[in-house]
């Protein structure tokens, strides 16, 4: 995993789906533009919602690993 | 006489959490419940007063009349808690010693945080659901647009059943043919939980209901009558109804008790604050990502209160711990209704929109007063 600034984390595991990307689009409500938001979260629907939020909102998702029993999420707030 | 309990907050957690440690211990400690208004109000009917189904006189009562002897109400506004000393400054300069704390607060709205905001109607709020109402009756055809200003909120199911009720009012005025309504969903689907958009999506769409995901409204402009999301759309409206940014109270943001919005951050099974000793939050109050909404609150009520009977009677905690337990209703119109059940460890079921769960949902709101706020149902 690349290292970088992380502005904010949202340790959302355990959490159920919708919650990680909720937590993410709030955060990023409050956020500034260039901001790095990293995300947490074991919930299976986080791998198709996250991506497809951060596409439509045309923010940059920056990385996405997958390590034991959860996914990390880097996405960067872009405008 | 033995231990202050201090309860922040009238509203259906504050005042269960009152009820239930006074009926067990009301004769060994001092039970005060602070309430800045003094009335308690049934918030889930105001989406009712809004499409005209509901009288707003029907949703608020005297607090006093809804707690047992043994709970002594204070009308006041909590200023500042002050864990340390384990005080609570009131607005009138007042000073409360506890030994145990409950913040039942809630939550608060806060549409002037949306640029262009305050343009918008929302039924959030008695007043706002009369404004609605007004503004609704005024109506005479157009584009109705429902959006959500803000995540987390209220009741998650309310936009849907807004749209629903919303539908039928328009049918019953002979308007819904001169009228188009829209539902802008900040998710990718109508609602949070993804079986429950399953069956409610159809019905949205065979109503004529137009469903836009992926809509998180940043800003309104109130001349030009549109309405702009975080992810870059603007859609026009004749009449724009949103659900308000949330955060919590005032009095949590001033003593540091909560996150950055003012959420309180505590165990999600035991309901106590996670870094500060003889306090507990409950409902809306909390940062538990769960539903905010009367259900979650009536439940975790119950699991503080035996906490602190514990604490009074100077026994160990408990083994009863809030299990993520929510259960509410979801108007589809028609007279029809379907329910949502589910807890940490089971994911939500929904059964198909009935009759039979649109009057149990009137069944509950008309015997509410006689039965939950008493802790009468577990």
């Amino acid at each position: 995993m690349s290292t970088m600034q992380i502005d904010k984390t949202i340790d959302a595991r355990g959490m159920a789906c919708p919650g990680p990307l909720m937590n993410l689009i709030g955060a990023i409500r409050q956020g500034q533009v260039g901001q790095i938001f990293e995300v947490f979260s074991s919930d299976e629907g986080s791998k198709t919602d996250i991506p497809a939020w951060v596409a439509k909102a045309k923010h940059e998702l920056v990385e996405v690993v997958q390590d034991d029993g959860y996914a990390h999420f880097i996405v960067r707030k872009a405008r | 006489m033995g231990n202050d309990v201090l309860i922040l907050g009238g509203g259906v957690g504050g005042t269960i959490v009152a009820n239930l440690v006074a009926r067990e211990v009301g004769d060994r400690a001092r039970i005060t419940l602070v309430d800045s208004t003094g009335f308690h109000v049934y918030q889930p009917g105001f989406l009712y007063v809004a499409v005209g189904n509901e009288q707003p006189a029907a949703l608020k009562r005297p607090e006093a009349g809804l707690l047992l002897h043994d709970v002594k109400l204070i009308v006041d506004c909590a200023t500042l808690v002050q864990p340390g000393v384990r005080k609570v400054v009131l607005k009138s300069g007042r000073t409360l010693r506890y030994d145990e704390l409950v913040l039942a607060t809630g939550s608060r709205t806060v549409m002037g945080e949306v640029p262009g905001g305050l343009a918008a109607h929302d039924f959030y709020t008695l007043d706002g659901a009369m404004r609605l109402h007004r503004a609704l009756n005024d109506f005479e055809g157009g584009t109705i647009v429902i959006g959500v200003a803000g995540i987390p909120y209220k009741c998650p199911p309310a936009p849907v059943e807004f749209a629903f009720l919303l539908d039928d009012y328009l049918r019953a005025r002979r308007l819904r043919e001169k009228s188009q309504i829209k539902l802008l969903s900040p998710l990718n689907r109508a609602f949070t939980i993804e079986a429950t958009s399953k069956l409610v999506q159809p019905i949205l769409a065979e109503r004529g209901i137009e469903l836009t995901g992926f809509f998180n409204v940043e800003s309104v402009d109130p001349v030009a009558k549109t309405v702009t999301s975080m992810e870059g759309e603007t859609v026009d409206y004749d009449l724009l109804v949103l659900v308000p940014p949330h955060r919590g109270q005032k009095v949590i943001e001033d003593s540091g008790l909560g996150d950055e919005r003012g959420w309180v951050p505590v165990d999600k099974n035991t309901l106590r604050h996670t870094t500060l000793d003889r306090i507990w939050a409950i409902g809306d109050t909390t940062n538990i990502p769960i539903s905010k909404s009367g259900s979650v609150a009536h439940y975790e009520a119950s699991v503080a209160a035996a906490e602190i009977v514990a604490a009074v009677k100077g026994e160990a905690a408990p083994s009863h711990v809030y299990d993520g337990k929510v259960m509410c209703f979801l108007e589809t119109g028609h007279g029809q209704a379907t329910t949502i059940r589910f807890d940490y460890d089971h994911p939500p079921v929904s059964p198909t929109p009935a009759r039979r769960w649109h009057w149990a949902k009137a069944l509950f709101n008309k015997t509410y007063w006689h039965t939950v706020p008493q802790g009468r149902l577990p």
